[in-house]
């Protein structure tokens, strides 16, 4: 009976524990536990998601019995099960995490929103990436942006305020792009429906229409992934947000945008009109190449590294579209495997970023001189993130950014390939430049001495820390997960 | 000469609603680029959402439809979902609005002002003293 409604509990259980989070505000420990609950809760579900789509394949949930595309519907496919297990999964390690870091970060009054916001913000990811219907999007996609905005709003520097500000104007233009697409799709097709509309479209092709309403959605979708020149917003969000905030959302929240990207070109306007009529590759390539080039040099240059890996996110989400313009199967591949690797690796390194600004109170390369010895564990987790960015045999940055070599080597695109190894050499020298102050300077005469940072932190690290290496070692899961998917996505059902 | 005119009329007039929509759009989206007051870039916004609202509820006006209520004389009806998908966007749109202005008021607190340069200004001072 309960495993019939899966694909529904899994946006329904965080959305309706939300209010209950909110509360308990008298008792932010509470709210903290009830939110951790849910994140678990969450993760088994999507778990089970996962099994059964391999096991007896799509599942389509139809809301209320309402069948579509009438209704409202979820699907559930290899695609979005992924997704939806690297969200939850991030979720479950970071919602753990949170408690001593924003009882230090967040001002007590605001704690319990704090995890309020947080628990919605999953339930809006979740939504997103499970919705089977384009306008059910937007919406989940704004409540989670929302919530977002809260909690960035919340860090202890008063610029956080500002970093919010720019994030809820540049997001809520990406959000109006979006509807302003899905309301011309609408119009031409009559249908909200994700598999109806991907029926209807290719009829259209010539339409002038259609081309405006894809102009709008890749815009739209751009800005809440932070494609390149529309990324603006993003460093200074994660630099001010609260630890927590900054490493569920690098980890899930532009995952789950290229998610949508990636479903609306390939599931919906469809392999042959994105890539064939609009050649979408054009702008995809020259853009993410400069992305990942121009973004990492910037990241050399960063004095707080938590915005330095802000930058470097901006690059690796290069790399992702990267994938996406190879247009090729195993390109695609690469882009999927990046979602899962990337989340693991950022979630890694923000998390040890909290580490640090719990314990020295800020994460400037400065103050971090000579912390090695201090804080030994939260310091070799950050080293294991680092050298995946840059992409080291045995961690899982290698193994996507090999496969997207491979992809590059079979369109014999030799200049990608350059581009892809000088930058993982620029990535060398920006977590250089980390592991060099840490471990070879000396702490300053003035600086305090700190410990090693509270197991509650440390263990969601070296969750994440070990993952990496495991998924580096051992890629046979998340390629074949990723593999299956992209060859569904590239053959045209793309459901 | 004269089917020419008329072919321009009823082009642009029989298309009203989506100038108003473009002419909408544009101006709202002038205003969050080009202002620096923090509190017009929020009217700006609210504008340019406005204009898809208008977008929307247009889409669903068919003509000579009448009010989607059975009715024994009606020959058609109008197309209710854009309406009631827009009302979904407009509860977005406040929470949104809500948000940003609840936001510029905390920035006001933190920056005593709410012009967008100076604020870059004093921000800029701040990266510098750090």
């Amino acid at each position: 009976m309960i495993a019939s409604h899966l694909p529904a509990l899994q946006v329904v259980v965080p959305l309706l524990g939300a209010p209950f989070c909110f509360l308990l505000w008298r008792s932010p420990r509470l709210s903290w536990l009830l939110a951790t609950l849910i994140s678990w809760l969450t993760f088994a579900i999507s778990i089970a998601l996962l099994v059964t789509v391999n096991n007896s394949g799509t599942i389509e949930y139809a809301f209320g019995g309402w069948q579509a595309p009438w209704g409202i519907e979820y699907v559930v496919d290899q695609l979005n099960a992924f997704v939806l297990l690297i969200v939850s999964g991030i979720a479950a390690v970071v919602f753990p995490y949170s408690w001593i870091s924003v009882q230090q970060e967040v001002e007590l009054r605001q704690q319990s929103l704090f995890f309020t916001s947080m628990v919605l913000c999953l339930a809006g990811l979740l939504g997103i990436t499970i919705a089977g219907d384009a306008f059910n999007l937007f919406v989940l996609l704004e409540i989670s942006s929302l919530s977002t905005y809260t909690m960035i709003s919340m860090g202890r520097d008063r610029r956080a305020l500002t970093a919010s500000f720019q994030y809820l104007i540049m997001g809520t233009i990406g959000a109006t792009f979006i509807i302003i697409g899905v309301g011309i799709l609408f119009m031409l097709t009559g249908s909200l429906n994700m598999q109806d509309l991907a029926q209807r479209i290719p009829e259209l092709d010539q339409s002038r229409a259609l081309h405006v309403a894809f102009g709008f959605l890749i815009t739209g979708i751009g800005l809440k992934l932070a494609m390149f020149p529309l990324h603006l917003w993003l460093p200074n969000a994660y630099a001010y947000a609260p630890s927590a905030a900054s490493a569920f959302i690098a980890s899930t929240a532009t995952k789950v945008a290229v998610y949508v990207m990636v479903r609306y070109l390939f599931s919906i306007f469809g392999v042959n009109f994105s890539f064939q009529t609009i050649h979408i590759q054009w702008l995809f390539v020259p853009v993410s190449l400069f992305a990942i080039l121009f973004t990492s040099i910037v990241a050399l240059f960063q004095r707080d590294i938590k915005r330095m890996l802000a930058y470097s996110s901006v690059a690796q989400i290069g790399y992702m579209l990267l994938g996406i313009g190879l247009f090729n199967v195993t390109g695609l591949t690469a882009t999927l495997l990046h979602l899962f690797n990337h989340a693991l690796m950022k979630g890694a390194l923000f998390l040890a970023m909290g580490a640090v600004c719990y314990r020295i109170g800020n994460t400037f390369i400065d103050s971090m001189q000579g912390l090695g010895k201090q804080m030994p564990w939260t310091m070799a987790a950050f080293v294991i993130g680092g050298l995946s960015i840059v992409g080291v045999p045995l961690t899982t940055g290698f193994i996507s950014k090999w496969v997207l070599i491979q992809a590059a080597v079979e369109r014999g695109w030799w200049p990608v390939i350059i581009v892809i190894v000088v930058a993982s050499l620029i990535a060398m020298m920006y977590i250089w430049r980390v592991i060099e102050a840490v471990y070879l300077q000396s702490r300053p005469e003035n600086a305090k001495n700190v410990s090693e940072a509270p197991l509650s932190l440390l263990i969601p690290v070296w969750i994440l820390a070990l993952a990496n290496l495991y998924f580096g070692a051992n890629a046979t899961l998340s390629s074949e997960l990723a593999g299956n998917a992209a060859a569904t996505l590239f053959s045209g059902t793309g459901f | 000469m004269d089917s020419f005119f008329n072919e321009v009329i009823s082009g642009a007039l029989g298309r009203y609603n989506y100038w108003v929509v473009i002419f909408l759009m544009m101006s709202g989206f002038y205003v969050v680029i080009g202002s620096t007051n923090l509190v017009k870039k929020i009217v700006g916004l609210n504008i340019f959402q406005t204009s898809v609202f208008i977008l929307y509820i247009s889409i669903g006006k068919i003509n000579g439809g009448t009010a989607p209520i059975v009715w024994a004389n009606a020959e058609r009806y109008s197309n209710p979902l854009p309406h009631v998908l827009i009302l979904t966007a407009i509860v977005v749109g406040v929470a949104t609005t809500a948000l940003g202005l609840s936001l510029i008021m905390r920035i006001k607190h933190a920056y005593n002002t709410v012009e967008e340069d100076e604020i870059l200004a004093i921000s800029l001072e701040e990266d510098e003293d750090e």
